[in-house]
């Protein structure tokens, strides 16, 4: 359990922060200067704050009103940072064993080297000295050298930031892993929406220093702080489900409240837990059943409200049962058209096409 | 080939200069990171005072020396009651002019690697669980290795030309304080000391080129290890 309030200012900028957190992933999301990099910071240590209290099981990190702050060295907070910083003057396998050699030795179950060696696929990079590594190889060395320092939190600050689409997607698994391994909370600081939906269980959205929103993936997903951050074209309901059907050739059927959706999932296994997130722009609204389409995915709907959107554009939220609600951004005229309103019956259309690549593997509750 | 005093010359300030690199380095490294990473009052002040030998004749260092280090000295003089030991008119002596003439050099080059080292290096040390003292030893004086090779080599190669100071601090004693620069301005003050002068330039030649090169071929290995 992680309960974390901070205060700082810095010039005109505030930073007031606080959660809570069980364990799994927390994503701190916001625009870049929102204040993202300074929780960090305080977090683990290397700045001070105005005034904090941060919380780790039983033991108290920070805490300003009694004069508790325990200095950076002894926290056990790992840090991997944007820019991965490994330490030129050693290899790999140096930089792995650099903060294990440190850690504490009475741990009743450690991290092991070979263990996350394994994990992260680094045998082949051990003797290499970090100018020889991809910028992805670099992230995968960092992270394996953050986990190896034995730390009880792991933050990362937009690891992924620094490497190209590529890069992304080739590390991006490596932190499924990492997380679905150890009970180790994790804070993710990002201004990518795709990767808190890859990864994150709780979403924190911030502001100029402030908290907008904080939530679960589902809430945060519909709501209308982070539309504007993420723009009108990103925005989509992210709803979980379960697999309840692998068909050969790719198709999967997806129980999502009571609809089924087919998509395009790859390894997917019949049961296991999903997240899904359909964007808005791609959700057709009818209201009578549609025959003879080729759509794959009409379900049944309840319309719960509609918001007028940007541009001349509607966002009509729609449920599907058992508490799962779509979006869907049609044109305010359509709406007119349709004579939407709430509590209208409705059917959603949805291209499996369109889901191809939003389909992710649920993060451990 | 080379006379009995030549090679005395040769030997001593051979061993002068790097005598007088030994006692610059962990000082040179301390007032380095004084002066980049901390503040305090004076700070101007000190930096100042660190590179006086710069802008002084060295004579007048050499002076300074005498008075301060000489036998009646406030510093020489308690260290010869205590501890027995005479700086003034001895190589130990000529060692120390040497380094404070040479000092000024040894911090700057420091201080620039200090200065462009990145800072979030330490604070990744930090957070993987490495104390200040840790994090110096582990971290930052590998990093600034090169700058601290780089100014001991400078050091070294000035070190066997220190005239000034050296003279005025140390005197001129064969085979204690007579080094390259004093056997070559003696054997110019002689009759029939031209070719001996001329021998002892080349060889001052020879040392600081080989200096030089010994200096860039270094500083090319360990870049290379730093991927530079």
């Amino acid at each position: 359990m992680l309960s974390v309030q901070l205060s700082k200012r810095r010039g005109d900028f505030t930073l007031d922060l606080a959660f809570t957190m069980p364990t799994g992933v927390i994503a701190l999301f916001g625009r870049s200067g929102c204040g993202k990099s300074t929780a960090i910071a305080l977090l683990a240590g290397l700045l001070s704050p105005d005034s904090a209290r941060v919380q780790l099981d039983d033991d108290v990190l920070v805490d300003t009103a009694r004069g508790i702050d325990v200095t950076t060295h002894r926290r056990r907070v790992g840090v991997v940072f944007q820019d991965a910083r490994l330490f030129p003057h050693l290899d790999v396998r140096g930089n792995l064993g650099y903060g294990q050699k440190r850690a504490p030795r009475d741990l009743t179950r450690p991290i092991r080297f070979d263990d996350i060696v394994g994990l992260l696929g680094l045998e082949s990079l051990l003797s290499r000295r970090p100018h020889e590594l991809s910028g992805g190889e670099k992230q995968r060395v960092a992270l394996g050298r953050a986990l190896l320092a034995q730390p009880r939190l792991l933050l990362l600050d937009e690891p992924l930031a620094s490497l190209d689409a590529a890069r992304r997607a080739e590390v991006l698994p490596y932190l499924e892993r990492l997380r679905d391994t150890f009970a180790l909370p994790i804070v993710y600081v990002t201004h990518q929406f795709d990767e808190v939906l890859r990864l994150a269980n709780r979403v924190v959205l911030l502001e100029s220093g402030h908290v907008l929103v904080d939530g679960d993936i589902a809430t945060v997903s519909r709501h209308r702080a982070l539309r504007a951050i993420v723009g009108p074209d990103a925005v989509g309901a992210v709803v979980s489900g379960i697999v309840e059907r692998v068909d050969a050739g790719g198709l999967v059927q997806l129980r999502i409240g009571d609809a089924l959706l087919s998509a395009e999932f790859d390894g997917a296994v019949l049961g296991q837990r999903i997240q899904i997130q359909v964007l808005a722009r791609d959700v057709i609204v009818a209201t009578e059943p549609p025959r003879a389409l080729s759509v794959r995915n009409v379900v049944a709907a309840r319309v719960v409200s509609i918001t007028p959107d940007v541009g001349r554009a509607v966002l009509v939220e729609l449920d599907v049962g058992r508490a799962a609600t779509l979006l869907a951004r049609i044109t305010e005229r359509a709406s007119q058209e349709l004579a939407l309103a709430r509590d209208m019956q409705a059917w959603v259309l949805i291209k499996a096409v369109s889901l191809s690549g939003h389909v992710f593997n649920a993060p451990a509750r | 080939m080379l006379s009995a005093a030549e090679s005395d010359a040769l030997v001593l300030s051979l061993s002068i200069a790097a005598r007088s690199v030994l006692f610059n380095l962990p000082l040179a490294v301390a007032v380095a990171w004084l002066l980049t990473r901390t503040r305090f009052a004076g700070r101007t002040v000190f930096d100042a005072f660190v590179h006086l030998p710069l802008v002084l004749p060295p004579v007048v260092v050499g002076y300074l020396l005498l008075v301060l280090f000489g036998i009646r000295g406030p510093i020489g003089g308690w260290l010869h009651e205590l501890f027995g030991i005479q700086l003034a008119f001895t190589s130990t002596g000529a060692a120390l002019a040497t380094a404070v003439m040479s000092f000024p050099l040894v911090v700057r080059s420091i201080r620039i690697s200090i200065d462009t080292l990145d800072r979030g290096l330490e604070d990744a040390a930090r957070t993987l669980g490495a104390g200040p003292l840790d994090r110096f030893f582990s971290i930052t004086l590998p990093l600034i290795a090169p700058g601290i090779l780089a100014g001991a080599v400078t050091a070294f190669a000035a070190g066997l030309g220190e005239f000034g100071a050296v003279i005025t601090f140390a005197s001129n004693i064969p085979g204690e304080t007579r080094t390259l620069p004093l056997a070559l301005y003696t054997a110019l003050q002689t009759p029939d000391g031209d070719s001996m002068a001329a021998r002892l330039a080349l060889i001052s030649f020879c040392l600081g080129l080989a200096g030089l090169l010994v200096s860039e071929y270094l500083a090319r290995g360990l870049r290379a290890r730093l991927g530079r």
